[in-house]
């Protein structure tokens, strides 16, 4: 970046963390009636790339010997599926496709991470009509993340999809009775009666803690690795021609990263379901 | 870092995605991808049988040409046997039959004998007879001494 007299470290960075958004509500206060168009725009998109991509494989499935595409989707479909299988033990129709869906959503959206930080926002800010001059200075009023799992509205309303799941097997499996008990007797359980109730709301504490950690470790771990992620591409990209091996470099790691975080949402979900869908 | 609507919107289209995945993309792919590996399975299967199959078909058909050769070798041993017989039978047949017509040929040459010798007694009577008038001329009854003479002829 061409340092301009305005731009300076701190405004390149917070510009290219602040999301694209629109205000649904005259009152400038309201923070809850605003929709961050970027993230919205993004994570649709690669999602229904993704459902595209694997419709059209399922439609093409057939049973004599498969193309190289066809094997590339199954590969990855056997991938999630045996997981999948090594995991959770019980009978669902939901958890595969579950699966299957967070690890390839949540890859492509990582996978945006890649591309250099100023490809797309430059870009779209010239589409919206800004001259080249006043994007290079930083004075661009165009805002774009592209990395919607950055966002924590992304992360967060995946971790509550999973965390409703869990609810949902919960009770299904134990019932409510079985669910609450659950919540109560544990992990102190004594025989005395008495003694018990005393610890019903120390285990009741625990219990949610246990719980409610479970979509918010979900939601931060993917959102804090990739915002980390990102947030070391932005700086690398501020310091001029030199960025160009760094980049490499860590994006060669990032790689890694990727791929891992999608693995892991995906396996924590799988773990998550199973361990609810258990009776103790 | 604010949350906003932005996580209703993120959380309806997880639903959504997760549906679609769930309704149209997992059954066709897994049940291809199933229906492959047991298909995969059946013919390794069919190969392995087939497999066996071939190798019971040869040690049946190896047993099957020992059989066979041990049949021919007995059928063989039998021809020989009756050859030998029916060798036997005709050279005893052919002996036979030689006997039987060496000894047709001695009976007709008896007969034939016993035919001339009688002729023979005959003519030798009659020039017994002959003889006999010539040596007695006039004198002599031939109805009178025909057993004389009938004792000479049996005499010869």
């Amino acid at each position: 970046m061409a340092a301009g007299e305005e731009l300076t470290l701190t405004g390149y960075i917070k510009h290219h963390l602040t999301n694209g958004q629109v205000r649904l509500s005259d009152d400038p206060n309201n923070w809850w009636m605003v929709l961050n168009v970027d993230t919205l725009a993004w994570s649709i998109g690669l999602g229904l790339i993704f459902l595209w991509i694997f419709k059209r494989a399922a439609n093409k499935a057939t049973l004599g010997v498969p193309g190289k595409f066809q094997c590339f989707i199954e590969m990855v479909v056997e991938f999630v599926d045996s997981n999948v299988k090594d995991t959770f033990h019980g009978k669902s129709k939901l958890i595969a496709p579950l699966a299957l869906t967070i690890f390839v959503w949540v890859f492509l959206m990582n996978l945006m991470d890649l591309i250099p930080v100023d490809f797309l926002p430059t870009a779209a800010a010239l589409i919206s009509g800004e001259s080249w001059d006043v994007i290079s200075s930083g004075q661009s009023h165009t805002y774009m993340k592209v990395v919607p799992t950055t966002d924590l509205n992304l992360t967060l309303a995946m971790g509550l999809g999973v965390f409703a799941l869990i609810i949902f097997y919960s009770i299904r499996v134990k019932g409510v009775m079985g669910f609450v008990k659950e919540l109560t007797l544990q992990p102190f359980n004594v025989k005395n009666p008495v003694v018990q109730a005393l610890f019903i709301p120390v285990n009741l504490l625990l219990e949610l803690v246990t719980l409610f950690a479970k979509p918010i470790s979900l939601a931060l771990r993917l959102f804090g690795n990739l915002y980390a992620g990102e947030l070391i591409f932005i700086l690398i990209a501020a310091i001029g021609l030199f960025q160009l091996p760094l980049h490499f470099v860590w994006a060669v790691f990032h790689i890694l990263v990727i791929v891992l975080q999608a693995f892991i949402f995906m396996m924590l979900t799988i773990v998550y379901l199973s361990m609810a869908s258990t009776d103790h | 870092m604010s949350l906003n609507l932005t996580l209703l919107g993120e959380l309806i289209a997880f639903i959504v995605f997760v549906w679609f995945c769930m309704k149209f993309v997992w059954p066709p792919l897994n049940g291809a991808i199933e229906a492959r590996q047991k298909k995969i399975e059946d013919g390794l299967a069919a190969s392995d049988k087939a497999e066996k199959d071939l190798e019971l078909a040869r040690k049946k058909a190896t047993a099957e040409l020992k059989d066979a050769k041990s049949q021919a070798a007995e059928i063989i041993e039998q021809a020989k046997k009756r050859a030998t017989q029916i060798v036997d039978e005709e050279t005893s047949r052919g002996h036979d039959e030689r006997e039987n017509i060496i000894a047709q040929g001695h009976s007709e040459i008896e007969a034939e004998r016993n035919r001339v010798k009688e002729e023979l007694r005959k003519q030798v009577a009659t020039l017994a007879v002959i003889g006999a008038q010539k040596i007695l001329e006039r004198e002599i009854n031939e109805a009178a001494h025909s057993d004389i003479v009938e004792k000479l002829v049996a005499e010869l």
